[in-house]
């Protein structure tokens, strides 16, 4: 089993032209239009992030072939799956979709939900790395989901979250190929939501296969989105792997309610005296409270714009744990006129820090310069 | 408004007053209401009559028309008619024991005439020869059980010696209307049916048939009885009498009945 | 004997009458339930209604009509004319022809109310799951409607049992093959036969009580989480 990691950053270049998703849609309803035309990656996890009625959902659902008004063209690794002459119904694209509400058969039990999909679908890719029959997907899913105490239930006598992750094992017994996830935490309480957390995050690093993730969670997509789609009335506003979008300047829209990015990295070393943990993502690494992550651990670090200041001369006598070097790259307006945004560039990856705008004209900050990040609060996802 | 004070003897202004009462009693003078239940085979002669009744005698006469063992069960069980102009004897003759039936007031207004008939103008010829042939898809007759007309059929085909041929191929209606229904439609070849319900100015204005001569079945008599509500209604008792007068007479021969 | 044999040849007449008119309606009535609850076309309006009519026209109207469309002036009759069948009227197979006009709407609306009510989402998850449209229907619509046809079942073979006015329209009263139970309760009435009325009625009443008795006490679990 390999994991495919984490990768915030967009390092990754292996999703040449033929791989991965190609949409190219328009679709009409009264009083909303979708128009796409995107290239998603043949990896990781895609995240289309945008509030209620963005059209993230329809994308999703034009690129299951659950749409049927929908116009264009999608192809999937170069296979054509919708243009002007061709139509590939659903239930013969090699997808898994993962509903709102687990929408689970409920004159079936548990196992018989798995193995609705499981017979239709022998051999038709692989989960992991191993492309062996359909029926080892379909254990290697209940390992995976913890369900298998639950498989002689009816879904009528599962919990809510319970039913979610049986859900995604049914999306997921069927080997597919692309696996499309419709907010799939959205109706569960905040208990259930941490509970399943740790599934998907598994499931992100088990997958081989690319993952359409709809949600309009910040949360969620911090902690598993590889890539991201912002979309707003039915366009799409930005698109690219997460940090690179994140980091923009220019865009009106923020992952949640501040600017800040997300940072892949990996735990180090524990400080039991002190309770902290450094996670080295950026040179020395970043200090930040024990959450009792474990050495070794693959984690990532959201770090907001205001918990960002600059200062030309480190100081150890601040209260600030965290200060690095940085490079300018950039300086952009900030919401309010009185405060500016600077993106600073820390052993590669992107920082945000807000400072006012008093402030860079007294530092006199420009782009190139080499100044030092104070990172106050580092949060672990 | 203003009263203007009476210039006149009472006598006088009352006397416009006087008059109006007088012509309304006068001319009402034998205005009277009568319900009467008829068989639904007499439907068309029985509107003609009335007609002329009304007219002659200043009456006016309620109808309602139905299959004779429905309005017998509606009479037992407190209908307001007050006299059945029946489809049998059996029916009123049980009014009469029962003593529903005002006695003495039975008599068979009507005697009807059986045919074998068929929408199609050139099936029925020679009739017992037809019937021997069995060149036909169906018989369509009344339920014997409950008509007249259907006992005098199975009473005819007796007569004939077909009766036990001819069963397969039998048909029933309920009543001697949807009788007719069966054969106008065409989905009966032949049927027996009233000549009343074929005839019209004396002769069978469409399709073909054969009037069954008298002597082949029991004569189909249909009577009629006044009861007990409406033994004291001149209408109805007027009414009766008119069934049996000439005007009346003429009428129901012309529809194809006898008359004795 | 309770019952007379031709009592007992008029209800087993009208227990097979019944049976195969609601097989038919089963095989009939369902892809027109499935079209009802699913299309979007201007046409489901007009079809629910011509569906439904049975429902509210006298059965003597449409009896009447089936006498006349039958029979060898009708369109009907001449096609089954060609077609070596003969005429429908008379014959049980013509009751049953009236029957399931008569009935269709108590398949129909209960089995579209069912399919209705579960809405898109099984059958979307279905076919991601690599079902086709049969197979969906088949494994997914069926078992989920499965109360809705229970409903329809009985309620259909229910009616016919009680269905007076279509078959007298075009019965013709012929013992054993169009002489049903209610026929002949009416003809002792008519004929004055009350005791007979009362008993073969009374075995009816008897008979459809027991069988909505069962209908209405017969819960399904319905709540699904």
């Amino acid at each position: 089993m390999q994991t495919s990691g984490r990768d915030a950053s967009g390092s990754d270049a292996q999703a040449s032209h033929a791989l991965g998703i190609r949409a190219r849609l328009r679709l009409d309803w009264p009083g909303f239009r979708l128009e796409v035309d995107e290239q998603l990656p043949a990896r990781g996890v895609t995240a289309l992030f945008g509030h209620s009625g963005s059209g993230k959902t329809s994308l999703l659902r034009c690129i299951a072939g659950l749409e049927h008004a929908a116009e264009g063209e999608i192809r999937f690794n170069g296979e054509v799956w919708q243009d002007t002459t061709t139509w590939v119904p659903t239930h013969q694209r090699p997808i898994g979709y993962v509903f709102q509400e687990a929408s689970l058969f409920p004159h079936l039990s548990v196992l018989g939900n798995l193995r609705y999909g499981q017979r239709r679908r022998r051999g038709r890719g692989a989960v992991a790395a191993d492309s062996a029959t359909g029926r080892f997907s379909l254990e290697q899913a209940i390992e995976l989901l913890g369900i298998g105490h639950l498989l002689k239930r009816r879904p009528a006598a599962l919990s809510g979250g319970e039913r979610q992750r049986v859900g995604m094992a049914r999306a997921l017994a069927v080997s597919p190929r692309l696996l499309l996830m419709d907010e799939p935490l959205a109706a569960l309480d905040l208990k259930r939501k941490l509970e399943i957390l740790p599934y998907l995050e598994r499931l992100h690093d088990e997958l081989e296969i690319p993952v359409l993730y709809v949600s309009h969670a910040p949360d969620e997509v911090a902690r598993l989105a590889d890539h991201i789609l912002i979309m707003d009335a039915g366009q799409v506003q930005a698109s690219g792997p997460l940090n690179q979008v994140l980091s923009r300047l220019d865009l009106p829209i923020r992952l949640g309610e501040d600017a800040g990015v997300v940072l892949d990295g990996q735990v180090a070393e524990r400080d039991e005296r002190w309770h902290l943990l450094r996670v080295t993502c950026c040179s020395a690494g970043l200090w930040t409270r024990d959450t009792g992550a474990k050495i070794g651990e693959h984690v990532r670090l959201r770090i907001l714009a205001r918990d960002v200041s600059i200062t030309r001369e480190p100081s150890h006598e601040s209260s600030i744990q965290n200060t690095l070097p940085a490079k300018i790259l950039s300086l952009g307006d900030d919401s309010h006129p009185a405060l500016r945004l600077v993106k600073l560039e820390i052993s590669g990856s992107p920082v945000l820090a807000r400072v006012t705008r008093r402030s860079a004209e007294q530092l006199g900050l420009a782009p190139e310069q080499w100044v030092y990040a104070q990172i106050k609060a580092v949060a672990l996802l | 408004m203003q009263v203007r004070p009476m210039q006149v003897s009472p006598m006088h202004a009352l006397r416009p007053v006087l008059v109006a009462f007088g012509l309304m009693v006068v001319g009402n003078v034998s205005a009277e209401e009568a319900q009467i239940a008829v068989a639904a085979n007499f439907t068309a002669p029985m509107r003609a009559i009335i007609e002329l009744f009304e007219e002659d005698s200043g009456h006016e006469v309620k109808t309602s028309y139905g299959s004779t063992g429905k309005l017998y069960a509606q009479i037992k069980n407190g209908a307001p008619f007050e006299a059945l102009l029946a489809a049998d004897q059996k029916r009123p003759e049980l009014l009469e024991e029962e003593g529903v039936g005002l006695p003495g007031s039975r008599f068979t207004y009507a005697i009807g005439t059986l045919v074998l008939w068929s929408a199609d103008p050139d099936k029925v010829e020679d009739g017992p020869a037809l019937l021997e042939s069995g060149d036909f898809n169906k018989l369509s007759i009344a339920n014997p059980k409950l008509a007249p007309y259907g006992e005098a059929s199975i009473e005819t085909l007796e007569a004939l010696e077909l009766k036990a041929s001819i069963e397969p191929k039998l048909v029933m209606g309920e009543n001697i209307a949807q009788t007719y229904q069966f054969v106008d439609t065409g989905n009966a070849d032949i049927g027996f049916v009233a000549l009343s319900q074929v005839m019209q100015g004396g002769e069978i204005s469409k399709g073909s048939g054969w009037v069954v001569p008298g002597d082949m079945h029991a004569p189909i008599r249909q009577d009629a009885v006044i009861l007990d509500s409406g033994k004291d209604n001149p209408a109805v008792t007027e009414l009766f009498a008119y069934l049996q007068g000439e005007k009346a007479q003429a009428i129901i021969q012309d529809f194809g009945y006898e008359t004795d | 004997m309770f019952l007379s044999d031709t009592d007992l040849e008029a209800i087993a007449l009208t227990l097979r009458l019944a049976g195969v008119t609601t097989l038919i309606l089963f095989a009939l009535g369902t892809p027109i339930a499935w079209w009802l609850a699913r299309t979007r076309s201007r046409w489901k309006g007009p079809v629910g209604a011509v569906v439904a009519l049975p429902l509210v026209l006298p059965p003597s109207v449409l009896g009447f009509y089936l006498l006349v469309t039958l029979g060898p002036n009708g369109p009907v009759g001449a096609m089954t004319e060609a077609l070596g069948i003969g005429l429908l009227p008379f014959t049980f197979w013509g009751l049953v022809v009236g029957s399931v006009f008569y009935s269709l709407p108590f398949m129909v609306q209960p089995v579209q109310n069912a399919f209705e009510a579960f809405g898109e989402r099984p059958l979307e998850a279905a076919a991601t799951l690599g079902a086709s449209p049969l197979d969906r229907f088949f494994t997914v619509a069926l078992p989920l409607a499965l109360p809705g046809f229970v409903t329809a079942g009985i309620l259909s073979f229910a009616h016919t049992v009680g269905e007076f006015g279509v078959v007298l329209m075009i019965g013709g009263n012929i013992p054993g093959l169009t002489r049903v139970a209610s026929v002949q309760i009416y003809d002792y009435v008519e004929a004055l036969e009350y005791g007979n009325a009362h008993r073969l009625a009374g075995v009816l009443l008897v008979f459809s009580f027991l069988v909505l008795l069962a209908l209405y006490s017969w819960r399904p679990d319905r709540r699904r989480a």
